[in-house]
Formats: C-alpha cells, sequence, structure tokens
C-alpha cells in the first residue's frame, strides 16, 4: 500500500486559485465520498484550509491514484485540470509522508511554527474517521503526524516566541514580571492594536485595568468592557504608580509622557519595574524614559524587532524540527512496508520455525533414548502441525492481498503473532485533542 | 587518607561532567539534558558528602582546616544550596553559572596540599567548626546572589537594548532574579553576621580578644557592610533591579578576595599556616 498526496499551498498557488479549490468545511461528506469512489483510491481524507487543500489517499497504484486525484479536484471545482496543473504537487511513498508531517508541524506554513494547522488537519481528520473514508493505513499516518507535531512542538522551540506585535507585547512582560496575575495596566487612548494587546494582557491573567481618554465617555466605554475603571485624561499620570504596564496610542502631536513625570512616577513605586508600550506615531512617551532604572519603554519598531528575532529564532529551530521529522518518516515507512503480505508470511513461519526448534530440543533433551528414526518422525510431525496451522492464514492473507482489508488482516497477523514490527509509538487512537491552540 | 581523596575526585570528575551538561542545557532545549544535569550534579553532591564525611573519621576534625579541606567545603556548600534554590526556582540557567564555580574550586582545592593538617590545639574549639561553616554557608548563599545579580545585568541589558540574544530565551524574569537577590540577602546576611560573631567569639577564647584588624577580618567586615547597605537600601528606599545585582556581584568579589587574597597575599591569624602551626 502506498500513500500518495496532492494538494496546493500557498507556495505553489496564489488566493484566486486556493479559494477556488478550497473545500467548505460544513460539507466535507461529498467530496470524501467521491474520492473513495476513485478506483484507485482505497482510503481518503480533505484537508482544505485558506492557505491550502491537500487530497490525501492511501492506494495501491500511486501513479493511477496521483493522476486521479489531480482530475478529481479540477472537477468537482469545475475548473479545467490543466488551468491548475502548475499550482498542484503530487507526492508519493516517503515524500508525501514527509510531505504531511512538515505541514503538520508547521514547518510549511506562511508563518512558521504557527500552531492552527494542526487542530485544522485534526478537524479533517475527524471528518474522514466520521465518513470511515479514513482505515487502518490513514489512521495510522496521521496518528503518526499528531505524535510528530507534537514532538516538534516540546522538542523545539519553534512555537515558542511570538510572532505578532500584540504576543510580543505579552511576552516581553512575561520576561519582566514573571507573574502578570497580579499585575495592572492602563490603557491610554484607544487604538485598536491597545485593545488587542489589552485583551491579551486580561486573557494572560492581568487583573486590574485602568482606561484613559481624552473623551472620558469612550474611556468609560472601554473600560467596562475590560471590566476596569476610567481615569480621567487630565489626571492620568497621577494613576500611573499603581499600574505596572502602559499602552498608549494616542493622537497627540507631542509626547504625553516625559522623563520627568517617569521619574517621579518610579520613585513613587519605589522603583518597581514598569513596562511601557508606545503604539502611537507620533510617539506619545519621551524615548529618554527608557533610560531610567526600572522602566522599560518599546515603540512600534522595537516590538516589531522582537518579531523578527522571534521569527529568526523560529528559523533556526526549524532545522532541528526537520531532522526530527526525517527520524519519524523512517520509522513510519518502516511500518508500511511490513504491511506486505511476502515478508510477513516469511516472517511468520520464521517465527513458528523457531518455535518448533526450541521445543523439539526440549523434548529432546528428557528422552534421551530416542532411536534416530523416531526423533526424525517427531520432527516431521511438529513440521506438520505448523504447515496446517499456517494453512489457512496463509490463504487468507494471500486471497485478501489486492482488497481493501488485507492491510487489516496483516496487521492483525502481525499483533497476533508478535512478529517485529518496528513502527514506533502506534498508541490507540486518542479522541482529538483541541487544546494545541495558541 | 587515600580513600578521601580518592572520593574527592571522582566528585570532582562528577560536577565536571555535570558543568558539562549546565552548559550544554544553555543552548539546548532538551529536558534529557536539563535532567542529567541535576541528576549528576545531585550524585555528585552525594559523593561530596561522603568525601567530607570520610575525610572527617580519617583526620577527626572538620574539615575545614586546609586550604585543601576548605575549598572543597565551600564547592559543598555552594552546590547544596544551589540545590535548595533550583527546587525553589527550577531554573537551569542559575546552575550553569554556580557548577562551573564549585568545579573550579575543586580544582583550585586538588592542586592544594592534601596531607591532614595537625590542628593547633590553642585553635582546637566547638566555635571553629560553626565559625567556619556558618561562614561559608553564608558565601554560598551570596554566590547564589551573584549569579542572580550577572543575570539580572544580562536579562536588562538586553531588555532595554531590545537586541536579544538566545540567551534571552532562556533567562528567567528580571522579577524572579531580583526576588532571588531578595531571598539570598535574607539568608546570607544573617548567616554572615552569625559567621562573624561566632568568629569574634572563638578568637576571643583563642587568643583572649574579640577582634584584632587582622587582614581578613577587616576585609569580611568591609564586605559585612556592603551588604548591610544593599540590605538597608532594598528595605527602606527600594534598592531594586539593577542597583541591587550591582551590589550583589561586587559584594561576592569582595568574599572572593576575603577569602583567597587574603590568604594567598596577605598574611594574619587567618592563613592557613597558622592554623596548622608550620
Amino acid at each position: 500500500m502506498h500513500i500518495v498526496i496532492v494538494g496546493l499551498s500557498h507556495k505553489t498557488a496564489p488566493v484566486e486559485i486556493r479559494e477556488k479549490l478550497a473545500f467548505a468545511p460544513t460539507a466535507m461528506e461529498r467530496p470524501l465520498r467521491q474520492m473513495l469512489e476513485l478506483p484507485s483510491v482505497a482510503e481518503g481524507l480533505i484537508v482544505s484550509t485558506c492557505n491550502r487543500v491537500e487530497l490525501c489517499a492511501a492506494t495501491k497504484e500511486p501513479e493511477a491514484a496521483m493522476a486521479a486525484l489531480r482530475r478529481f479536484l479540477a472537477e468537482y471545482h469545475e475548473v479545467s485540470p490543466e488551468e491548475i496543473s502548475s499550482n498542484l504537487y503530487s507526492h508519493q511513498g516517503e515524500e508525501a509522508i514527509r510531505h504531511l508531517f512538515r505541514v503538520a508541524s508547521s514547518l510549511d506554513s506562511m508563518v512558521l511554527g504557527e500552531p492552527q494547522i494542526l487542530g485544522q488537519i485534526k478537524t479533517a481528520y475527524g471528518y474522514a474517521a466520521e465518513f470511515k473514508t479514513a482505515g487502518l493505513i490513514l489512521n495510522r499516518f496521521l496518528h503518526k503526524a499528531f505524535s510528530v507535531a507534537k514532538r516538534v512542538r516540546t522538542e523545539t522551540a519553534i512555537a515558542s516566541n511570538a510572532v505578532s506585535v500584540s504576543f510580543a507585547a505579552v511576552e516581553l512582560a512575561r520576561k519582566i514580571f514573571d507573574r502578570l496575575d497580579n499585575k495592572g495596566v492602563m490603557i491610554i487612548g484607544a487604538g485598536e492594536m491597545c485593545e488587542l494587546a489589552a485583551r491579551h494582557f486580561v486573557t494572560n491573567g492581568v487583573s486590574k485595568v485602568l482606561v484613559t481618554n481624552r473623551t472620558f465617555e469612550r474611556a468609560e466605554k472601554l473600560a467596562a468592557e475590560f471590566n476596569g475603571k476610567a481615569v480621567p485624561f487630565e489626571c492620568f499620570v497621577e494613576h500611573l504608580a499603581e499600574v505596572d504596564i502602559v499602552m498608549t496610542s494616542t493622537g497627540a502631536p507631542n509626547f504625553i509622557l516625559g522623563q520627568r513625570q517617569m521619574e517621579e512616577v518610579l520613585k513613587r513605586r519605589k522603583n518597581r519595574p514598569m513596562f511601557l508600550i508606545d503604539i502611537a506615531v507620533p510617539r506619545d512617551i519621551d524615548p529618554k524614559v527608557n533610560t531610567l532604572d526600572n522602566a522599560y519603554l518599546y515603540d512600534v519598531d522595537d516590538l516589531q524587532g522582537v518579531v523578527q528575532a522571534n521569527l529568526k529564532e523560529r528559523q533556526k529551530e526549524a532545522g532541528k524540527a526537520e531532522a526530527i521529522v526525517e527520524q519519524e518518516i523512517g520509522q513510519f515507512y518502516q511500518w508500511l512496508g511490513n504491511l506486505e503480505v511476502k515478508p510477513t508470511i516469511i516472517a511468520l513461519r520464521r517465527k513458528l520455525e523457531e518455535i518448533r526448534q526450541q521445543e523439539l530440543d526440549k523434548t529432546f533433551g528428557n528422552l534421551k533414548d530416542l532411536t534416530d528414526s523416531q526423533r526424525r518422525s517427531i520432527e516431521a510431525m511438529a513440521g506438520a502441525i505448523i504447515n496446517k496451522v499456517l494453512h489457512q492464514p496463509t490463504a487468507v492473507l494471500k486471497r485478501t492481498q489486492n482488497d481493501t482489508s488485507g492491510e487489516d488482516y496483516v496487521d492483525a497477523v502481525r499483533t497476533l503473532f508478535d512478529l517485529p514490527a518496528p513502527a514506533g509509538d502506534d498508541k490507540e487512537f486518542k479522541p482529538l485533542d483541541e487544546s494545541d491552540q495558541e | 587518607m587515600t580513600a578521601n581523596v580518592l572520593l574527592f575526585k571522582i566528585t570532582l570528575l562528577t560536577y565536571f561532567a555535570a558543568t558539562i551538561f549546565y552548559l550544554i542545557g544553555v543552548i539546548s532545549r532538551k529536558e534529557s539534558v536539563r535532567l542529567a544535569a541535576i541528576w549528576l550534579l545531585s550524585g555528585g553532591f552525594v559523593l561530596h558528602c561522603i568525601t567530607l564525611a570520610a575525610r572527617w573519621f580519617a583526620t577527626g576534625i572538620t574539615p575545614v582546616a586546609s586550604l585543601y579541606e576548605s575549598l572543597s567545603f565551600f564547592a559543598w556548600a555552594l552546590v547544596g544550596i544551589y540545590m535548595i534554590f533550583y527546587l525553589r526556582y527550577r531554573t537551569i540557567m542559575l546552575g550553569a553559572f554556580i557548577t562551573p564555580l564549585a568545579l573550579v574550586l575543586m580544582i583550585i582545592g586538588s592542586a592544594a596540599p592534601k596531607q591532614a593538617p595537625a590542628l593547633n590545639p590553642m585553635l582546637d574549639s566547638w566555635w571553629f567548626p560553626v565559625h567556619v561553616t556558618l561562614a561559608f554557608l553564608g558565601h554560598a548563599v551570596f554566590a547564589i546572589a551573584a549569579a542572580a545579580g550577572i543575570m539580572y545585568l544580562l536579562q536588562e541589558r538586553m531588555l532595554k537594548s531590545k537586541k536579544f540574544s538566545g540567551l534571552f530565551y532562556r533567562l528567567p524574569s528580571l522579577d524572579t532574579l531580583d526576588s532571588m537577590n531578595y531571598k539570598c540577602l535574607t539568608f546570607g546576611f544573617p548567616l554572615m553576621t552569625m559567621g562573624i560573631i561566632s568568629g569574634a567569639i572563638w578568637a576571643n577564647s583563642a587568643w583572649g580578644g574579640y577582634w584584632r584588624w587582622d587582614p581578613k577580618e577587616t576585609w569580611a567586615l568591609i564586605s559585612w557592610f556592603l551588604y548591610a547597605a544593599l540590605l538597608h537600601g532594598r528595605l527602606t528606599v527600594g534598592w531594586r533591579g539593577r542597583r541591587a545585582a550591582i551590589f550583589a556581584i561586587i559584594g561576592f568579589a569582595f568574599l572572593l578576595f576575603t577569602f583567597f587574597g587574603v590568604n594567598l597575599f596577605l598574611s594574619g591569624e587567618h592563613s592557613f599556616r597558622n592554623f596548622t602551626g608550620q
């Protein structure tokens, strides 16, 4: 059995093509069933997100299946196959395994290491499992892909550093404060980015929120949203000492917070550190504030710089992730190879042959005064038993090897007789785990 | 006698291995590296305890009388205190500073003569082990404070300059490092104070005078004032962060000088020569 993948991604197709070839997440049953009707396709799975479409299948005839899937993708969406053929990629065998492992580990994502793709593949697998278009091979394949993705996430830092400005702000705060739950934040002005960052802070535990705005009503409105308190703009400086994090995004043409004022505030706070985020352009806070001890001032460019550095860090980690993927490919490929009928029959025979030899040795050890001809007939009898026992299973394996159920028998034989199957951690199917979202 | 020296060498090698894993742990994110480091260090610490006990039995006096013994004891205290801190803060970075320091102390110790000191009978008093133990525990706690201080300055510089190296992602937060500084101060300062007081009592029983301004006493007093100033500043005017970190580093430099410099360059009652009456 082989695995093939036909698909397109943000790397091979512009959005105009991707939107044409996407599958609606609410109606996956029809395309999945149609895909399974293709003569060369034994099992099927469709991953469709805004950045990629992947048709993944288990098949006996990889070349035919890939051609059929390309046609299917075009026909289903009513476009001509020629029109999209340059946007499609097809992978088979080891390449296909590598491809899905990389996609699941977010190594092929637009934003390297972004966590959504794993959840999207899990959802796609959920449909395939629900409509029974995934069988033994794809079940195992997908679960392996999930475990590879998990390994990549825990063993490398590929997803550990924020790559959006608002998340970067939260992360920096953690590098200063350790805990955020006993901290306070003040929002000055009402920029959208400010609000977004404030929301991140609140979901990360910040409990106290103060809001100030030149229009007091707007401050009150925003404060209500965060369960916070509005303070009049004229005296916001007096309240600064109460908070640890300050975010500003006013339209003021000049600095609204200077070095002298901040010095005063820090003194009132007994030098407990403060993190100031100035998202406004032109800036709201005098950059000299950053020279004060225990005050950390970041403007938009600084935060962008952090995001860039984090992306670079992710790039570095990608190398390690690729190495993990390579390791796991080998294991899975071996398992797939073990599903071949012939080597299984040979392994089964060898196993029983070993048992026969051991038991004969034991018996002959106890019965020392057997004649040679007696020994021979005992040996022959043991051999005959093996042949009789093996006859039916071997016949079934051979007969079913071209059916869709063939792999199930092979897998069962390998499990029942404990034949060496170095497929690694083939755990029981777990319920889908949606907790991996950022 | 050879048994405890052999044990000492095995301990040293274990610390060496632990140091390597700690340094790898600075770069690698692998959980296995961190575990290897902490287990090697724990194993080394257990060996070290046995080493000290063996030495004690062999010589019959608390093993802190010769340079070799006291370096070994200092390293032991350092590792022990670090392990207590590890239970609370779980940071591998701290170990990456402390383990090499313990290793260096052990290496210097291994170069020092190892014969059993014949303790000057005048000094043989119950106050001797008390004084030395308290002093070294205090030193060890302040070594942690200095390591936390160095980490604080590194982290603070990156946050201020907005240029981040790979280290940034592994250092604990500024708050954590600053709270380490404070914890060390609250434990280290009483230890050091009691160490000095017990030393004075011992001196009185040995030489009939509490304080004789010998170089080591003077330098220890200077360090004590430094830490007293830091503690005072922290409690009253909110010295913290960078300033506290710098103080902790300077304070420990003074302590190191008090320990090494005075023994090596200056003479006085505290030099090991006088202990052993050679």
